[in-house]
């Protein structure tokens, strides 16, 4: 007993204990009330299953937060992630719509180049507006966060465009050696990020302007330059998962989509751990909290709870496990215990949450 | 001296630190009606002793005594509450509220339950002209000068019954005329018996106002004098100190002789740099293998010299030479380009990025002059960080903890050798030894002597007389924002006669060059 006591809190004290404590209960419960939830089928060759389902649609959604996370360590936010999802998602159904051939696999493939190409020229817009003229980043995307929903409707005349091609629809439902696609492209882009911001000085570059901009300016780091860049990868996830989400209905709405993505994934985002004041960023635990989120969707509608509720369940689960994940939150309850808890309790945890 | 009694006593004060002992035994006393400066270079205890007279810290030791009955605050407004207001260097009022609001926030007249802003602006009014301030006090605080708002605060201070009124630093961001219209305002609230203890670095207003002047040096009481018994140098010998420390003597002279070095290739020229509000235009060569340090009290400018060369604040007027090209640095990078290294005085702020490992920290500035698609390979990084722990002695000696886990002393060092590792060629130190213990201390003196053997040339900041005098070939003054004079660190050159120039502004010293 007294080994477990001693080795728990380095467990427990671990960023992505909580979150994903909750994910698995968020598991269990759906397969309490469906216990089909958890099973996996293979048809013809490809899987299928709720869980398979989970990760199919938290694509769009890990993409947005892999984004966010680099603009929040720089002590930024991008409110205009989901602007830009209905943007890059209506110019590319646009174009598709307008090829004779739908299905022609160049018509889409320059169709997703455009639109791309469009998402990035916003990014710079945002980092342009936050490094270069100085903007409060929370006011700069605001901007286009309200600027590109009307920037979609223009680009749908208002309309709803529908497309019918099959590439693009692959995109949002298709699968890759048995695996959803937009599952593998996701998988692909956190990869790349990843290797991007780790295999080169990038991340610690970012870490260092979040943590202390002045200090960073007099070590000579061009902050400016790396706050544009940040902002400009953040668009160009949205812009991708413009692409999923739009595939996933084959049509693109400029009103509904990727309304509310920024909320969750800068949720997301704080629940794998990183601080909205800037600095230290965790991309595994963006995964995580990406899931999280997805899950917790997926369960509201699972298990059919009234949508008028559904937000505030959605809200409920969230602060549990933000407040969980605070510090002070867990010192209160751990006095509250009244267990007399050992004197090595916070210096051990101290050392665990020093990344190594 | 006098048959009154003090309204405010403070008796064998110690606080301390993790070690640092910020105060050791130290007594202070204040009489109404009086303007008591209390005085005493960065460290000396200045901002902890005000501290825990106004309840921010508890004391250690030692007791204070309001009118003769023992008090022990334990937070500002508790002080406020009995009769000790304090205003600080920055305004610590509300900008974007009226000035009214600002006077009476957390007191507003009250009818009925609800405020009554009429009486508010009435009695904010006279309150004002009582300091002979008139102006519109429903405008925004913000839209007045400093030294406005600075009056407003003392005005405020004042109207909560205050008898000790503690100025911290009031003039420090307040040009000539403002500081004149704040000195008369003090004038009046001491013949209305209010007592004023007043911090500030500039002694023309010491000697313009105070009454009474205690100094202190180190954490210790050195004295107290009344202001015509003690004259200027006095005063700078006393705040400085004369005695020398346990550091082991560094003969500067054992590497490079000041008259070579200064016959040979100079590295940067300034010739009449300077910044408006900052710095006045100043001129100043570095040679290689030079140590220039810059004497001055804390105000100076001299960190504003250094900022100039750096390129962390533009400068508006003259030329800057590096290696016989004229070159205009307007930024980090572009000095750094230059080999051009600054260690800026606030490490927390301005140096290390506290969350950040200490290899991170280390390999900063290099990387970041490589740019971030060329990381420094992890071998590299390892070699170098780990030649540099030991070198400098970094304790813990652990690459992977992040650098606010450190002490002052072991930050400091890891500030350093981020530079070092850049090979500059011109080093900027600033305060590199405040606030860490005479071990580290001792080491980095002995770093620049060997480092300037090596040919660099540095700029060495610092508020220790004795510190500079050990390390540097020549010796620039500075006082008031103006470099008032240079002298060559020769075997004449000594303690006194820097404290001269600080205290006569340089001028027994010849021209300023």
């Amino acid at each position: 007993m007294s080994t477990l006591r001693s080795r728990l809190p380095a467990v427990t004290g671990h960023r992505l204990f909580w979150p994903l404590v909750v994910l698995v209960l968020l598991i269990a419960a759906n397969t309490v009330y469906r216990p089909s939830f958890l099973s996996v089928e293979l048809k013809n060759g490809h899987l299928y299953g709720s869980l398979v389902d989970i990760l199919r649609l938290s694509a769009p959604l890990i993409l947005v937060a892999l984004g966010m996370s680099l603009v929040i360590a720089t002590g930024g936010i991008d409110l205009s992630v989901g602007s830009v999802v209905a943007v890059s998602g209506a110019v590319a159904c646009l174009y598709i719509s307008k090829q004779p051939d739908q299905n022609s696999l160049g018509g889409v493939v320059t169709a997703l180049a455009l639109a791309f190409g469009v998402a990035l020229l916003l990014g710079v817009w945002n980092g342009t507006l936050v490094a270069v003229i100085g903007i409060q980043p929370i006011i700069a995307t605001l901007i286009l966060m309200v600027a590109g929903r009307g920037l979609a409707q223009l680009v749908t005349q208002g309309q709803i465009i529908t497309v019918n091609s099959d590439p693009y629809r692959t995109i949002g439902v298709g699968h890759l050696v048995g695996l959803p696609f937009a599952i593998i492209v996701a998988l692909a882009v956190t990869l790349l990020v990843a290797v991007l911001t780790r295999r080169t000085a990038l991340g610690m570059i970012i870490e260092a302007v979040g943590g202390n901009a002045e200090a960073s300016r007099l070590a000579g780091v061009r902050a400016r330059r790396i706050t544009l860049l940040v902002y400009v990868v953040s668009a160009a996830c949205a812009g991708i998962a413009g692409f999923m989400m739009t595939a996933n209905v084959s049509s693109a709405d400029g009103n509904a989509a990727g309304l509310w993505v920024e909320l969750d994934a800068i949720l997301a985002v704080v629940i794998g751990g990183t601080s909205l004041a800037g600095g230290r960023f965790y991309l595994g635990g963006t995964i995580v909290g990406a899931l999280l989120i997805q899950t917790l969707t997926t369960s509201v509608y699972a298990m059919s709870i009234d949508p008028q509720t559904a937000l505030l369940f959605k809200a409920v689960v969230v602060i549990v496990v933000c407040l969980i994940q605070a510090p002070a939150f867990r010192a209160r309850l751990r006095r509250r215990a009244a267990t007399p808890t050992p004197p090595t309790t916070p210096a051990e945890q101290q050392k665990e949450q020093v990344p190594a | 001296m006098s048959q009154r009694h003090p309204v405010l006593t403070m008796t064998a004060i110690s606080k301390i630190f993790p070690g640092v002992r910020a105060l050791d035994g130290v007594d202070f006393r204040l009489f109404p009606g009086e303007v008591h400066a209390l005085m005493g270079e960065n460290g000396a205890g200045k901002s902890t002793l005000i501290k825990v007279l106004t309840g921010v810290y508890g004391t250690d030791a030692g007791t204070v005594t309001l009118d003769g009955a023992r008090v022990s605050f334990t937070g500002p407004m508790q002080a406020t509450a009995a009769g000790v207001s304090t205003v600080y260097q920055e305004v610590n009022l509300l900008p974007n509220l009226s000035v009214a609001e600002n006077i009476f926030i957390g007191r507003e007249p009250r009818r009925l339950g609800v405020v009554d802003w009429r009486a508010m602006r009435r009695r904010a009014t006279e309150l004002l002209a009582r300091i002979d301030l008139h102006i519109d006090v429903t405008e925004l605080l913000g839209s007045y000068s400093l030294a406005v708002q600075q009056m407003v605060a003392i005005a405020r201070a004042v109207d909560v019954r205050a008898r000790v009124l503690i100025l911290d630093e009031p003039t420090s961001s307040l040009d000539a005329d403002e500081v004149a219209q704040l000195l008369r305002i003090m004038r009046q609230l001491r013949d209305d018996g209010i007592a004023i203890l007043f911090v500030t670095h500039f002694l023309d207003q010491v000697y313009g106002i105070a009454d009474r002047i205690t100094v202190l040096r180190n954490g210790r009481l050195v004295g107290e004098w009344p202001t015509a018994e003690l004259p200027q140098l006095a005063l700078v010998e006393k705040m400085i100190g004369k005695e020398l420390d346990a550091l082991e003597s560094i003969d500067a002279d054992a590497g490079n002789d000041p008259e070579a070095v200064a016959a040979g290739p100079p590295l940067v020229t300034a010739e009449g740099l300077g910044r408006t509000g900052s710095v006045a235009p100043f001129s100043l060569t570095i040679h290689q293998g030079e140590v220039v340090g810059l004497a001055g009290l804390l105000g100076s400018g001299r960190t504003e010299v250094a900022r100039l060369f750096f390129g962390a604040d533009r400068a508006d007027q003259g030329q800057l030479t590096v290696d016989g090209t004229p070159t205009t640095i307007r930024n980090p990078v572009a000095a750094i380009d230059r080999n051009i290294a600054f260690c800026s005085e606030n490490r927390r702020t301005e140096g290390l990025v506290g969350e950040l490992t200490v290899r991170e920290n280390i390999i900063l500035a290099m990387q970041a002059a490589r740019g971030w698609l060329r990381p420094v390979p992890r071998r590299r990084q390892d070699e170098l960080v780990q030649r540099w722990i030991e070198a400098l002695s970094i304790r813990p000696a652990n690459p992977d903890l992040p650098v606010r886990n450190l002490s002052g002393g072991n930050q400091q060092k890891v500030l350093l050798a981020r530079w070092l590792i850049t090979e500059p060629r011109l080093l900027i130190l600033d305060e590199p030894t405040r606030g860490i213990d005479i071990g580290a201390k001792t080491e980095i003196q002995r770093l620049v002597v060997k480092l300037a053997d090596g040919g660099m040339a540095v700029l060495f900041i610092s508020a220790e007389l004795e510190e500079v005098l050990r390390l540097s070939h020549r010796v620039a003054v500075m006082r008031d924002r103006q470099m008032v004079t240079q002298l060559t660190n020769d075997d004449t050159l000594d303690a006194d006669r820097v404290m001269n120039a600080i205290a006569s502004g340089g001028h027994e010293e010849g021209a300023p060059a």
